[in-house]
């Protein structure tokens, strides 16, 4: 198996039926020349190339990995492995940053750790002398372990007091997590993957699942395949392996979400489709809804999204008919202007039709990183450590008694800053520390040459800590080798609250040191302290942070109280809130319809979608929600950039199966690199034949920010669109280049589904684009009917 | 009485403030949630004042001369900076509360005189004009600990 699941990437089928248990395929692959005889040890863990979190044990020989099996008996995942979590660990094995490095004469040149620290002490201290906390920003991951993000949570808020912290999780869950918080009172998934096992209608929203969580999308495959398949809508502008299988696929315009969605609602309100006893009982808010809908009819939305009536009415009577429905939502939704408005639709339908918190009745609001949901948790990104409320006097003083540091040392008289924020101030320098971890925003930023004259201007100290040299630590002013997944221990989250432990595994190569023991260094030298003067944070190995992060979040709904190291060793895969009450885990949340948003324990007061102004404490209590949800939208208002004549069509950017984010790993895979090797962008045939495009030319794609040069691939996407992928990093190629500087007002996710965009054909190709043809992006028309090789 | 002088300072205020957001758009255009923020509000105000101009027409001249110094200055230009873009939001903010209690004082007439159309009117369009309020409270409390304490 040295390649195979390249081509075949969701592998065999195992068809179920449902209310059955999924059946269990073990997926493995180990290096070439290497059989299980010389695996010396299996260390379990989790793979981290996707926010699904498949249960694994890498194989260990000679101290190096040597490859990877599923872990049958995990929950998530039943012993099946994706491509990139087949494929990716090899990259982790070439071209590492094994030193430090420090800015010299212009050039990054190696050092040792006691030069690059010591360099980092003196600007921070010398700062917070001069200009104080807020001069102080990190920007952080999806991809590190809540002891890590813990341990950072304590020293940016208990140890400097700063609110710039966030993670580029503001550019992949943010709108879950407001989704949650503004529908439900608190972040958390309501539903489980096992609700997939046994629903009769699924709904992917936004959700290109078969290459985004390639495992999950073979679970509903194997559901798809057996005798009573559920019935699918897609909603996607791109004719993706989802929509394939769709019953009834809604290829709207991207941009135009919200206007599908209070269509749908209309309809199930119109058509009676509504569980009025549910709705009394466990819900507010429904008359503004009503009112708000009142006028979406499906011919007012197939105007503006461009798809038929008869669809928009086809995919409600399934929502409306179905007696189990799964409804999962992603970056289609997310990454747009009406973001938290659009995605809190989806949990209106569910909770207008009751179908919720019971087995195939359920919400999957997607996390697009592996950890994605410990930073939202942790206390790195948009909310307090605990899902705790900002705006809470309590909730603050919780905190500080469990830091033991005055409560106004802890921000808290607005939301964290968002990333947006951070480096609009780090552009005007008043943030003039900025520490980026395990991210590269110099690729996954919007507006790139903005985000480059930010990170490499003087205004502010950027220091990195990556395991690559990637284009952000190219513009830094120190760079600090971190360790990897399996080079370390700790526990992250996935989509569907399931904590995985991952057991180090191999050394980490070099000089280089996990994320944890680096910022616990810094604290150290900083000498970060709580009233008491005991140093802050109180521990130092991962597995005391972990006892640290279960005491902060215990009472609190990510409840890890009754989990420890061993227990997740023995089993694998255990859903949070896991306590002594409930000691193997929670599969679903609310299953007594009883939601997060009393007083004294929601994480907010709530926002109005349109302008995401709060609220308000005083408002929020008067309504008395007491426990039930909240239905709320808002009018559909156009995107931030609509196509004129200069810029016609509309970009959308997104991702491929085979890499992860900015290919700092997977690129450096031989199977994934040459299964996605470069840049293309994709355009309509209809779109292609006006503007004199063949596959494989040579196209300018220009939008009001910059312009990239990329061979096009003439495929299946939606005419007027054009689709780049944006894990290619070059300035002449890079999709970000494109896309414009805005964002949800609730959930501050930034706009990159819609920039207005203009293509024109420079040359002609080497042959087809270099895009593969496994996926969405294959070709409209075989190779051979092209006339190109 | 000045009912009809009321509608008319309205419809001039909503036209000015329209302009002002349209200032502070252009002016900040780095500032991203600003920019997209204020020029949706632009469009609201204008939508604001066309949905008067039937309610005007209707109308006969106003029977009263008009207060001295009736109307507000707007937003000409935009400042620049930290300090400059908050004081801009500040200007929106004085501006758009003449606004929210002239619809609140409008709504008030228009409860005394019955007259059901002017009722809706006024609820339909004040309750936007107050949500522009809210955002703007909201994004100059976020900016001013920045702005004040550390900003240059």
């Amino acid at each position: 198996m040295s390649s195979e699941r390249v081509v075949d990437i969701w592998g065999p089928r195992t068809p179920f039926t449902s209310g059955t248990s999924w059946p269990r395929r073990v997926d493995q692959y180990l290096a070439d020349g290497v059989t299980e005889a010389d695996v010396e040890e299996w260390v379990r863990g989790a793979c981290l190339l996707c926010s699904n979190g498949c249960g694994l044990e890498v194989a260990v020989k000679d101290g190096q990995m040597v490859g990877v099996r599923g872990r049958a008996e995990d929950r998530v995942n039943h012993g099946r492995l994706g491509p990139k979590g087949l494929y990716g660990w090899q990259g982790q094995q070439h071209d590492r940053l094994t030193t430090p490095l420090i800015r010299e004469g212009g050039r990054l040149v190696e050092t040792d750790w006691e030069t690059a620290m010591a360099a980092v002490v003196e600007r921070s201290r010398s700062l917070l002398e001069t200009k104080g906390p807020l001069s102080h920003a990190f920007y952080t991951s999806g991809q590190l372990m809540v002891e890590e993000y813990y341990t950072l949570c304590v020293i940016g808020k208990a140890g400097i007091g700063t609110p710039h912290m966030d993670g580029n999780t503001r550019l992949c869950t943010a709108t879950a997590a407001s989704a949650f918080q503004e529908s439900f009172g608190s972040d958390g998934q309501p539903g489980s993957y096992t609700d997939v096992d046994s629903c009769d209608a699924l709904f992917l929203f936004g959700h290109n699942v078969a290459e985004t969580q390639s495992v999950l999308w073979t679970r509903m495959l194997d559901r798809l395949d057996a005798a009573d398949p559920p019935r699918l809508v897609c909603v996607d502008p791109r004719r993706t392996k989802v929509a394939e299988r769709a019953t009834v696929h809604l290829p709207v315009r991207n941009g135009t979400n919200l206007a599908l969605m209070n269509a749908l609602v209309h309809e199930l309100i119109a058509r009676g489709w509504v569980n009025e006893d549910y709705v009394r009982a466990h819900t507010v808010g429904f008359d503004a809804l009503d009112r708000l809908t009142r006028d979406a009819t499906p011919e007012w939305a197939a105007e503006i999204c461009g798809v038929p009536a008869r669809d928009i009415r086809a995919a409600a009577e399934i929502f409306g008919t179905g007696e189990r429905v799964v409804s999962t939502c992603s970056m289609g939704f997310y990454q747009s202007h009406q973001a938290t408005a659009a995605s809190c639709q989806v949990n209106n339908l569910h909770l207008l039709r009751g179908m919720l918190g019971r087995p195939g009745a359920g919400i999957l609001q997607m996390n697009g990183q592996p950890s994605a949901e410990n930073n939202r948790e942790a206390g790195c990104g948009p909310a307090l450590p605990g899902f705790r409320n900002w705006d809470n006097p309590d909730h603050v003083r919780e905190l500080a008694d469990l830091w033991n540091v005055d409560p106004l040392v802890i921000p808290h008289w607005s939301a964290p800053t968002d990333a947006n924020a951070i480096l609009r101030f780090a552009e005007q320098g008043s943030i003039g520390f900025l520490w980026i971890a395990g991210t590269n925003p110099a690729v996954s930023q919007t507006d790139l040459a903005r985000t480059r004259r930010i990170l490499s201007g003087d205004q502010c100290f950027v220091v990195v800590s990556d395991g690559y040299r990637t284009e952000t630590t190219e513009l830094a002013d120190v760079v600090l080798p971190a360790a990897l997944w399996a080079e370390k221990t700790g526990t992250f989250t996935n989509v569907d609250r399931t904590v995985h432990l991952q057991e180090k595994a191999v050394e980490p190569p070099g000089q280089a040191r996990g994320d944890q023991a680096i910022w616990t260094d810094y604290a150290r030298r900083m000498g970060f302290a709580d009233k008491d003067g005991h140093p802050l944070p109180a521990w130092d190995t991962p597995e005391q942070a972990f006892e640290a992060w279960k005491a902060a979040s215990a009472g609190r709904p990510c409840d890890y109280s009754g989990l420890t190291y061993r227990k997740l060793h023995d089993v694998g895969g255990v859903q949070w809130p896991c306590t002594r009450d409930a000691p193997d885990g929670t599969e679903r949340l609310f299953t007594d319809g009883v939601f997060n948003t009393a007083d004294e324990r929601c994480e907010t007061y709530g926002h109005h979608l349109a302008t995401g102004a709060p609220v308000g404490e005083t408002a929020y209590r008067a309504r008395r929600v007491d426990g039930r949800a909240i239905l709320k939208t808002a009018a559909y208002d156009h995107p931030y950039e609509v196509p004129d004549e200069t810029y016609p069509l509309r970009l959308t950017t997104g991702r491929t199966v085979y890499h992860w984010h900015t290919r700092t790993k997977t690129k450096r895979s031989r199977q994934l690199n040459e299964a996605a090797p470069a840049m293309w962008v994709e355009v309509s045939q209809p779109d292609a034949q006006r503007l004199g495009i063949a596959e494989g030319d040579v196209v300018r794609v220009t939008s009001r920010r910059g312009s990239i040069e990329a061979p096009a691939r003439i495929s299946h996407v939606r005419e007027g669109v054009v689709f780049a992928p944006w894990h290619y990093g070059d300035p002449e190629t890079a999709a970000n280049e494109l896309t414009l500087n805005g964002w949800d007002p609730v959930s501050k996710q930034p706009e990159l589904k819609v920039a207005a965009v203009s293509v024109t054909r420079i040359r002609p190709g080497d042959g087809p684009a270099p895009a593969p043809t496994t996926t969405a992006s294959a070709p409209v028309r075989p190779f051979a009917d092209t006339g190109r090789e | 009485m000045h009912l009809v002088t009321y509608l008319h300072f309205l419809h001039a205020t909503e036209e000015t403030l329209s302009a002002g957001y349209r200032t502070v758009s252009d002016g900040h255009f780095a500032d991203g949630d600003v920019h997209w923020t204020t020029a949706r509000f632009a469009r609201q105000c204008t939508a604001h004042a066309r949905a008067l101009t039937p309610v005007l027409d209707r109308c006969a001249p106003a029977e009263e001369p008009a207060p001295e110094r009736l109307h507000a200055q707007g937003v000409t230009s935009a400042r620049n900076g930290p300090a400059g873009l908050l004081r801009d939001l500040q200007d929106l903010y004085q501006l758009t509360n003449l606004v929210d209690i002239t619809w609140t004082l409008i709504r008030q007439a228009a409860s005394a005189a019955r007259d059901r159309d002017l009722i809706h009117l006024t609820q339909q369009y004040g309750e936007e004009t107050t949500a522009q309020l809210d955002w703007l409270r909201m994004r100059m409390k976020a900016a001013a600990p920045q702005t004040l304490i550390v900003a240059t």
